[in-house]
């Protein structure tokens, strides 16, 4: 398998502090790929970085593409779906409005239809919910928006910022489900960033971790998960 | 009861200017979150504009065409040039900017058209309309025009992929840029589209008012009374503000003793405040419903 | 938005030297107003004498902005309900002009509050709308019949001139002047004093983060409506003094053209920054005269490109300037 997405020697910064000290990653296409640390070690601005959101130095290459020089919203049309911290719902609006603004950059009219269908098969209670305004539903039901929101566009790369912060964790396990569901069937590939590290880590192939905006740790998520040393001393369980 | 009738009906005359204006108001509101005061005076340049067109002897509905497309074209470029780079300013120096460009366009306006007062056509006549005197075929015209557009609105903003990312990039910025929004381009095209709709605004008050740079002061604010009393969310809000207003004003003229007209603006307003007291979002305006 | 009244690039190194600057410049600025009318001639005088009224109004709103970070359009309504009840009751009450000064102050805080109660519920743009509204339909308010025997109508009222007590051998005009400086100073003064209050810390809490403040305990409602009756008497105030000093009102002398020139003046001088009411006002009584003087057709024009040169080149107006002049008197000092 190829790599999909390779981050070499990013360097962030926010004003004059520096949050990222030379990151190196590399996606497997297809993989799911998780990057665990604790909070404020640097894996939003990861994530951020990669969306062209923040001011950084380093290369970002999306499928040999250079990201860099590309704004968030052409990037975006390469196939790259950014669930942001948070969610990013659109509150005012539908569910289905949610929904269609997914594919807003896709110009296959007749296809998107066809995709909303697949997403309310995905997410059921989606489809109940269809013509209610988006900021009326409960957490969890705007994470599995966010997600179905973010699998509109049809993406080949999917980035997942804590997607289960702030959920009771039987939803949880239900969106980890889906998500492999997704990573399986659609063969998107999966970024999460996550501070719920052991269920992130059954969810992932690969893992890395992050402190202090460096990475200490990779390698394949059976091996990290196994290794009590790493999981005492930077996953906290 | 006929006089009741009537002063409602007179109301709705004077009120679709309003709603007219309340419009643009809403649009602009929808676009960047702000009200601008200068869209007075930008409707009644665009008026000026056709009436300078017209001189130049092109017919009525070429020369409003041309004018809606020049204003669309000046409002995407006032954004681009002027209020793009104050988009992380403080919203006080926003609204300095707005008054900036109130005084710029009033007294350009003025220095290019002089002060005097002008006739300007209605495309619509001024006979009785359906034999009543009260309201005249241009008042109706202008009513059947603000339904037009509101109906243009509706379907733009709902039904088609360029609203609907209008709407989302208004509403969370960040998040449409990461669902590939230009969010840039989409509040100059709300500029744009909000100096438009201000230029048919200011094409169908012309010919009530006559045309002079002064003419949009009183009724800018009459267009900011019926957009918030309709709600700034809703485009048919306002234009339902826009026409209540209109009749709130002739109704209290008539009935309220010793009003006249000294007291029909300060009353009007008064009972916006208390609209606001009472219902926030507007009497049509939806109700945000936010969880986190 | 920052808004604490003291400049923030005093370091802990530099405070005491720049501490020297602050007040040389303070006192040499006080020096200057207290000599003016001795060199000056009676229409400069009367002109300097509108700019600390103008100033004082602006301060007003300043207070509003700066420290509870509310926002009103209104201000020129207060201006004339101030304006008038001086007015009014020194041609009709026959009382001593100085008298109706606290009582202006008194009336335009109770009418502020008032008038804040229902309208705090409302934020940004609705609050915005809120006092355009009062600004608007005041000058009708002021013309109406009922009120035409005390408020003499469209035509307005006509005042004397007082002269100065005690047989002291200066002009009227000056002893305005004099008259209006220590107002303004005094209020300047309770207003400094006011914002490092407990109260000015209330107020600044709201304006920072109103959900936090009322976690802590502050009466969220209360300030506000107290910050807006404050504003508006201290408005008042300054209204009476200008209605002293033209000895005219007239509704259309108070109309939403005059809170939109104190709005300009509060940003131009530095929003919430309260020495920077003066050169606010200084702003907006001569550059309409300047901009004039380059276009008479375009004046207007002139006035607006001005505003957006201040808000463009220096966003934080006069205090900008102030802290650049500073640091540069004090970088130079420093190397020397």
């Amino acid at each position: 398998m190829s790599d999909i997405l390779e981050v070499r020697e990013l360097r962030a910064y926010y004003g004059q502090v520096q949050a990222l000290h030379g990151i190196d990653l590399s996606l497997r296409e297809g993989s799911v790929t998780t990057l665990l640390g604790a909070n404020g070690a640097g894996k939003t601005t990861t994530l951020r970085s990669i969306c062209n959101m923040i001011r950084f130095t380093g290369a970002i290459r999306f499928d040999g593409i250079e990201l860099s020089t590309r704004s968030t919203e052409k990037l975006v049309r390469l196939g790259i779906a950014h669930v942001p911290q948070g969610r990013g719902t659109f509150t005012r609006m539908t569910v289905e409005e949610n929904l269609r603004l997914g594919a807003i950059s896709r110009n296959d009219e007749r296809a998107v239809t066809g995709d909303i269908d697949r997403m309310y098969a995905h997410f059921p209670k989606l489809k109940e919910r269809r013509s209610q305004q988006a900021g009326t539903l409960s957490g969890g039901e705007q994470q599995m928006l966010a997600v179905a929101r973010a699998l509109m566009l049809r993406p080949r790369l999917m980035l997942l910022d804590e997607p289960s912060f702030g959920l009771a964790p039987l939803i949880v396990r239900d969106l980890f489900g889906i998500l492999a569901k997704i990573n399986r069937e659609d063969k998107v590939t999966i970024m999460v960033v996550e501070q719920n590290a052991e269920l992130a880590l059954e969810l992932a192939s690969d893992a890395y971790v992050i402190e202090t905006g460096r990475i200490v740790m990779s390698g394949p998520a059976a091996e990290i998960s196994n290794n009590e040393d790493i999981r005492k001393s930077y996953l906290g369980y | 009861m006929e006089l009741l009738t009537n002063q409602i009906l007179a109301g709705i005359a004077t009120g679709s200017i309003y709603a007219c204006m309340a419009l643009s108001v809403v649009m602009i509101y929808q676009a960047i979150d702000h009200l601008n005061f200068a869209q007075g005076e930008m409707a009644t340049f665009s008026a000026f504009v056709a009436w300078q067109l017209m001189r130049w002897g092109i017919p009525y509905w070429p020369a409003f065409i041309l004018t809606v497309t020049i204003s669309f074209a000046a409002g995407v470029a006032i954004e681009r040039g002027l209020f793009r780079p104050l988009a992380n300013a403080s919203i006080l120096t926003n609204v300095a900017g707005f008054i900036a460009l109130f005084a710029i366009v009033n007294s350009v306006t003025g220095m290019t058209w002089d002060f005097t007062i002008k006739e300007f056509p209605s495309p619509f006549g001024s006979s009785q309309f359906l034999g009543s005197e009260l309201i005249n075929s241009h008042q109706a015209g202008m009513i059947g025009v603000t339904g037009l557009l509101l109906a243009f609105l509706y379907c733009f903003l709902g039904f088609t992929k360029v609203g609907l990312a209008m709407r989302a990039a208004v509403s969370t910025p960040e998040s449409a840029r990461l669902i590939g929004i230009n969010v840039g381009w989409m509040v100059a095209l709300g500029w744009g589209l909000a100096s438009s709709i201000g230029a048919v605004a200011g094409m169908l008050i012309a010919p009530v008012v006559f045309l002079e740079p002064n003419m949009m002061g009183g009724i800018l604010v009459y267009g900011f009374a019926g957009a918030v009393l309709g709600g700034l969310s809703s485009p048919a809000g306002a234009v339902l503000g826009g026409l209540l207003v209109g009749v709130f004003e002739n109704l209290i003229g008539t009935y309220v003793p010793g009003a006249g007209n000294e007291l029909k603006l300060p009353i009007a307003l008064a009972l916006i405040i208390l609209v606001l007291r009472f219902r926030p979002d507007g009497l049509f305006g939806r109700n945000v419903v936010e969880r986190v | 938005m920052t808004a604490i009244p003291q400049t923030t690039l005093t370091s802990a190194k530099t405070g005491k030297r720049s501490g020297i600057v602050r007040q040389t410049s303070s006192v040499l600025f006080l020096l200057i107003l207290v000599l003016v009318p001795l060199a000056a001639t009676n229409f400069v005088t009367f002109q300097i004498t509108m700019l600390l009224v103008y100033a004082t109004a602006i301060l007003a709103l300043n207070i509003l902005t700066g420290g509870s970070g509310q926002f009103s359009l209104g201000q020129s309504a207060f201006f004339a309900i101030g304006a008038y009840t001086c007015a009014v009751l020194v041609e009709h009450g026959g009382v001593n002009y100085l008298l109706t000064l606290p009582i202006a102050a008194a009336v335009c805080f109770v009418t502020g509050f008032l008038f804040g109660l229902p309208a705090l519920r409302l934020s940004g743009v609705y609050l915005a709308l809120a006092t355009f509204a009062l600004a608007t339909a005041m000058p009708q308010l002021l013309k109406l019949g009922y009120f035409e025997r005390w408020t003499g109508g469209v035509q307005g009222l006509v005042t004397s001139k007082p002269d100065a007590p005690l047989g002291l051998p200066i002009s009227p005009d000056t002893w305005l002047y004099y008259l209006t400086l220590a107002f303004s100073l005094a209020i300047y003064a309770a207003a400094t004093n006011l914002l490092s209050s407990r109260t000015g810390r209330a107020m600044m809490a709201i304006r920072d983060n109103e959900i936090a403040a009322s976690a802590m305990g502050i009466d969220v409602a209360l300030y506000k409506t107290l910050a807006f009756g404050i504003s508006a008497a201290i408005t008042g105030v300054a209204g009476a003094l200008g209605a002293i000093a033209v000895q005219f009102v007239a509704p259309d002398g108070y109309t939403f053209q005059l809170s939109i020139a104190l709005f300009l003046g509060m940003v131009v001088g530095g929003v919430g920054w309260l020495p920077g009411s003066i050169a606010g006002s200084a702003f907006i009584v001569f550059v309409p005269n300047v901009a004039e003087s380059i276009s008479k057709g375009l004046s207007g024009a002139v006035f607006g490109v001005l505003i957006l040169l201040v808000i463009f080149v220096i966003p934080r107006g006069a205090r900008q300037i102030a802290e650049y002049l500073q640091a540069t008197i004090e970088g130079k000092r420093g190397s020397a």
